[in-house]
């Protein structure tokens, strides 16, 4: 058989099937291009510390637990995640999820609206406050900062006026939001079936797209590689699956949470809007020349954004049955922000995935619900993920660095 | 003047106090190379730009293929088939080659084709004898000379009309000169209006019909490339010589006083 076209260079070191891989996994750590590595690393040590101060922490009721108490900020943080590719911030995630369900419960609790029609009014809400951000940042040329800072106490305000008097309200326990946020669990059979399902497709797709290479005269991933990855995949998720199933499984809301993934991961690598958004987020001046428009990007990314934060923040308010004027309030903006950037977002805009919003999540709640497990108060939470959030922006930055001084930048 | 498929009248662009173009004319016709010569500052890049819909232009007027048009944004001059190679190449050092290659006109807008994508890049890569080892590589790691050629490559991917270099060999070796300059003659061939920008004579006398000087923003001199000799363009680069054939627009006496009234308050 001759050579792929794209491995005709003499210069390029030949690596096929599992090792290559792998050794060309480890080229990139060395250059800077760090991955998840350090997400894994940090996890592996948040597990070991904490299940040796207290052994509840792994246990498959804590585990369950964790699921459904990272998917609301986890879902703020996929919103941060766009903002940050394409070199903006958004500080108000918080307070937008929680005007946004405030919102809801008015329209659902006191007004009696139908709760379909209520959270898509939190949504439509979410969007609108996205496109003011975007509005003021095309026309204007304030920076995302400081418009979302300026949004962050405005809206808590809006939030604060919405609630009135009483400043909070509940939602009942048989409605189907908090039903959905609190008991709605997949049964066994499903969840294992789901992992087989993703397995055999990240098989078939990876298959299929390797034929196609192989059609065109490219080089692709071997049959063997494609294999261990599908294993790999049951395996590892199939454990996890299996040891929330030892006590209430997994839930639907965290199902909802890792689909939100997925679309936009499909939406990142797949399609041209998310190639525009790293094209803007690397350089907006050559995007600008390449004919893309860059401030509708900047506009839809922040609608994006805010929608995200509405859809966490009415979760929240599910989850907690409730909505009172701390919701989204005290470090919900920060963690959002510190999941993208702990799962690898870089700060500087043009790279990352949408996975780092899921990673970056699992960490911050693993320190939030293991610190809470040793009793100690959000004191000491704020402290950690402070440090936890100093620690991965200083990595991403060593990163850069090792990047441009490998040439990667 | 059948075959003129671009044609500048009168282009003036200031930016602030600074008059970097004045009263510009430019035709370019089908199948033509125009070679843009000039100093350092003359404002070739800036000229570029107004085609290529980076700045728009304060005065005067652009007759695209007989209609006049204007060029409000980059996405304007895609549209109508003027592909541009920038002087700073404007890459995206984030992305891949065949990302930078398909920017804003990737295929399959819902659903990535990417094979297609790495075949055609290989394909236009190749026709320019680049040596990319990768183009699974980021941008950043490759040479300067190696993104030179993958912004080349770029302008020729939506068979544009006119393709406008901005100093095309300014990083390149000796093959991949020789390519550039072998490329440039086959869109000739093809019947492509090509603007050059050089500073390099030898480049300029190889490939262009019909060199344009610009200095301090003027037009200083067209020149038939076959009938002028390297020592003429130079005089008119530095302004030994003012206006040898033509285009007697507005700078007929006194470059050199021309161009301190280049600074208006
Ligand atoms: N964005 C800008 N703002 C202000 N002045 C500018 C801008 N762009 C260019 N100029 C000025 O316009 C003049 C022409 O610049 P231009 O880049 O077109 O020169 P050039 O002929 O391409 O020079 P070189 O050979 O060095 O590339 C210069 O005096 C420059 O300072
Ligand atoms: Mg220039």
């Amino acid at each position: 058989m001759s050579t792929p076209t794209d491995l005709l260079d003499e210069r390029l070191i030949g690596r096929a099937g599992v090792r290559g891989a792998a050794e060309g996994m480890l080229d990139r750590v060395r250059s800077g291009d760090l991955g998840v590595l350090p997400v894994v690393i940090g996890l592996l040590v948040i597990g070991t510390v904490f299940q040796l101060l207290n052994p509840i922490f792994l246990s498959s009721t804590n585990l369950v637990n964790l699921t459904l108490e990272l998917v609301p900020v986890g879902v703020m943080a996929l919103g941060v995640v766009c903002v940050l590719l394409v070199g903006q911030i958004d500080l108000s995630v918080g307070s937008a999820g929680g005007l946004t369900s405030a919102v809801m419960a008015v329209l659902f609790v006191s007004k009696g609206m139908p709760a379909v029609v209520a959270v898509l009014a939190a949504l439509a809400l979410g969007a609108v406050i996205g496109w003011i951000y975007g509005q003021i940042l095309n026309r204007f040329g304030v920076p995302s900062f400081v418009i979302t800072m300026a949004g962050l106490l405005g809206l808590l305000g809006v939030q604060l006026y919405v609630l009135g008097a009483q400043g909070s309200i509940n939602l009942p326990f048989d409605s189907s939001l908090v039903a959905f946020a609190q008991l709605a669990f997949l049964p066994p059979w499903l969840s294992y079936a789901l992992v087989v399902v993703a397995a055999v497709w990240l098989f078939l797709s990876g298959h299929l797209h390797a034929r196609r290479r192989r059609r065109a005269g490219l080089s692709a991933r071997s049959v063997n590689l494609l294999l261990a990855r599908s294993a790999a995949l049951l395996v590892g998720v199939g454990a996890v699956v299996w040891y929330l199933n030892q006590t209430r499984g997994v839930g639907w809301m965290f199902v909802l949470f890792l689909g939100l993934v997925l679309v936009m991961h499909y939406v990142l690598s797949r399609t041209r809007f998310g190639k525009s958004m790293y094209a803007v987020g690397g350089n907006a001046e050559a995007a600008r020349r390449a004919g893309i428009n860059v401030k509708a990007v900047y506009t839809s990314v922040f609608v994006l954004c805010s929608t995200f934060a509405a859809v966490g923040g009415v979760l929240a308010a599910a989850r907690l049955a409730a909505v009172n004027q701390a919701s989204g309030g005290g470090d919900v903006n920060l963690n959002a922000i510190a999941a993208a950037v702990i799962g690898g977002t870089s700060l500087f805009g043009g790279r990352g995935t949408a996975f780092a919003a899921l990673l970056g999540i699992v960490v911050i709640q693993a320190i939030s619900s293991g610190l809470t497990l040793l009793n100690l108060d959000s004191s000491f939470r704020f402290m950690v993920t402070g440090a936890v959030l100093l620690l991965a922006v200083a990595v991403d930055s060593v990163a850069r660095r090792s990047r441009v001084s490998h040439g990667r930048a | 003047m059948s075959g003129t498929v671009l044609s500048l009248r009168g282009i003036t662009k200031t930016f602030g106090a600074v008059a970097a173009l004045t009263a510009i004319d430019l035709d370019v016709r089908r199948g033509e190379v125009v070679a843009v010569v000039g100093d350092n500052g003359a404002g070739k890049s800036t000229l570029v730009k107004i085609l290529s819909g980076v700045h728009a232009a304060t005065e005067g007027t652009i007759t695209f293929e007989g209609r006049q048009v204007t060029i409000a944004g980059p996405a304007d001059a895609h549209a109508l088939g003027i592909a541009t190679v920038f002087q700073d190449l404007a890459l995206c050092e984030n992305l891949n080659v065949i990302e930078n290659l398909f920017l804003g006109q990737e295929l399959g807008p819902y659903r990535l084709d990417d094979v297609a994508m790495e075949v055609r890049s290989w394909e236009l890569l190749r026709q320019l004898s680049a040596k990319i080892p990768s183009v699974r590589t980021p941008i950043a790691s490759l040479s300067g000379g190696q993104r030179q050629t993958v912004a080349i490559a770029r302008s020729l991917l939506a068979d544009p009309k006119v393709v406008i270099l901005d100093e095309p060999t300014a990083a390149l070796g000796v093959a991949q000169t020789a390519e550039v300059l072998g490329l440039i003659r086959r869109l000739r061939e093809q019947g492509l209006g090509v603007i050059m920008i050089s500073h390099n004579m030898a480049d300029v006398k190889a490939v262009a019909d019909t060199v344009a000087v610009l200095r301090l923003g003027r037009n200083n001199g067209v020149f038939a490339a076959d009938e002028v000799s390297e020592e003429e363009i130079v005089a008119a680069i530095t302004g030994a010589t003012q206006n040898a054939i033509g285009n007697a627009s507005g700078n007929a006496i006194g470059n050199v006083s021309g161009n301190t009234g280049g600074l208006r308050s």
